[in-house]
């Protein structure tokens, strides 16, 4: 009996040791999986320039986003999606539409000539600063990456829709394959290896630019500087960085 | 003093059995809190690798460019030279890695302008738009447009 103790308390202690190494191991298994060394999350700080006055709703932005990310096709997932704005006086509640988000482009709908203004503004997450989506997530599987980036950790998401509710930009959905969160990940994968998103690759006019606040070299200051700039919802405070030039005042 | 010594026996047992259940409360931490969490905040550090692990499926118009050399030449400087080559032509890493893998996809002429070019009241005043009714025969627009460069004339 009493040897049998000690061969446990022997076996435990050996386990104990071997956690430490077997957690080292692990961690670098898991971290050092495909990431190229060039690129250094702290000298980069993300975000994006969406010109209203440029973008002529050919959906471009959408297909593109979907094939990118494999987003499900299904007309109510998305990551970016396109809205039209049909604004007939300033005190009337404007006409908002998006058919499909704008993936098939937008069948037209007014006449020309009837007084109202129209015009089309993209939509993606705005990548906030102080997001509301990542103070609820009670696993801490979705975050503000050290480069400006908000993120999911698909494999500690539960599921759990939180943080779909506290998006004040209706950003976020539930993918049906995985039961997890998914959202605009300013295609993570290829603007850390030089590449920019997949809509501003595909979108004709440049009315998408991905930028980088962190390099002095981006256009983005001079733009910033020149043009008068609106965020979504600025009244929420959420440090959000998808700057709009040329945005109307109807627009949520 | 004296009393205390004697019932020592009991503050030993307290003590053994608070180590043991400190000793399990960390064995539960090393195994449930997963590898790299709270290294950069209240998030496991290896999200942001695996944010990163994806295959871009849009090459970008820098990797076409490097082969393509007379559609660039083509290309720059005209009115669609801010159009990226993925915008049309579909996305094509695939190709780019391996051109002999996929083919590249040739749009439809007839079609594919439509796709920006046709009018509609949301629309910027000064982006050129096209009615179909009154500009358009049923043919490729290719025909009379140079579609890499429109201003600079028909295609050849």
């Amino acid at each position: 009996m009493s040897s049998d103790r000690r061969d446990f308390l022997l076996t435990a202690g050996k386990l104990l040791v071997l956690t430490a190494p077997a957690a080292a191991y692990l961690e670098a298994m898991e971290t050092g999986k495909a990431v190229e060394p060039a690129y250094k999350t702290a000298e980069h700080y993300w975000g994006m320039i969406v010109d209203v006055e440029k973008c002529i709703g050919c959906g471009n932005c959408v297909r593109a986003c979907k094939t990118e990310n494999d987003v499900p096709l299904e007309p109510y997932f998305f990551r970016t999606w396109v809205e039209r704005y049909h604004v007939a006086g300033a005190a009337e509640h404007p006409d908002v539409d998006s058919p499909d988000g704008g993936f098939n482009g937008f069948p037209e709908k007014y006449a020309a000539g009837d007084g109202a203004k129209s015009f089309f503004v993209p939509k993606l997450c705005n990548q906030c600063a102080h997001s509301p989506c990542t103070q609820v997530c009670p696993v801490g599987a979705t975050f503000e990456s050290p480069d400006g980036a908000v993120l999911v950790d698909k494999t500690y998401c539960l599921g759990c829709r939180y943080c779909v509710q506290a998006c004040p930009y209706g950003c976020r959905f539930i993918d049906p394959r995985t039961k997890t969160v998914d959202k605009c990940n300013l295609c993570y994968h290829r603007i850390t290896k030089g590449l920019t998103t997949a809509c501003c690759e595909s979108c004709p006019t440049g009315a998408r630019q991905l930028v980088d606040l962190k390099d002095p070299k981006d256009p983005v200051h001079e733009f910033l500087r020149t043009h008068k700039i609106q965020v979504l919802k600025p009244q929420l405070a959420t440090g959000a960085k998808v700057f709009y030039n040329g945005l109307d005042g109807s627009v949520r | 003093m004296h009393r205390f010594l004697k019932d020592k026996e009991h503050l030993v047992r307290m003590a053994a059995l608070f180590a043991a259940g400190a000793i399990l409360f960390l064995i539960l931490q090393a195994v449930l809190v997963p590898k790299g969490f709270g290294v950069y905040g209240h998030y496991r550090a290896g999200a942001l690798a695996d944010n990163r692990v994806r295959a871009p499926r849009f090459a970008g118009r820098t990797a076409c460019v490097e082969c393509h050399t007379d559609e660039r030449d083509a290309w720059k400087g005209g009115k669609h030279a801010g159009v990226g080559c993925e915008a049309c032509h579909g996305a094509l890493a695939k190709h780019a890695e391996e051109p002999s893998a996929s083919n590249a996809f040739k749009p439809d002429p007839k079609t594919i302008c439509f796709t920006c070019h046709l009018a509609n009241v949301a629309k910027p005043k000064n982006f050129p738009q096209i009615d179909p009714k009154n500009h358009f025969d049923g043919g490729a627009c290719d025909g009379c447009h140079s579609t890499h460069a429109p201003d600079k004339g028909p295609a050849k």
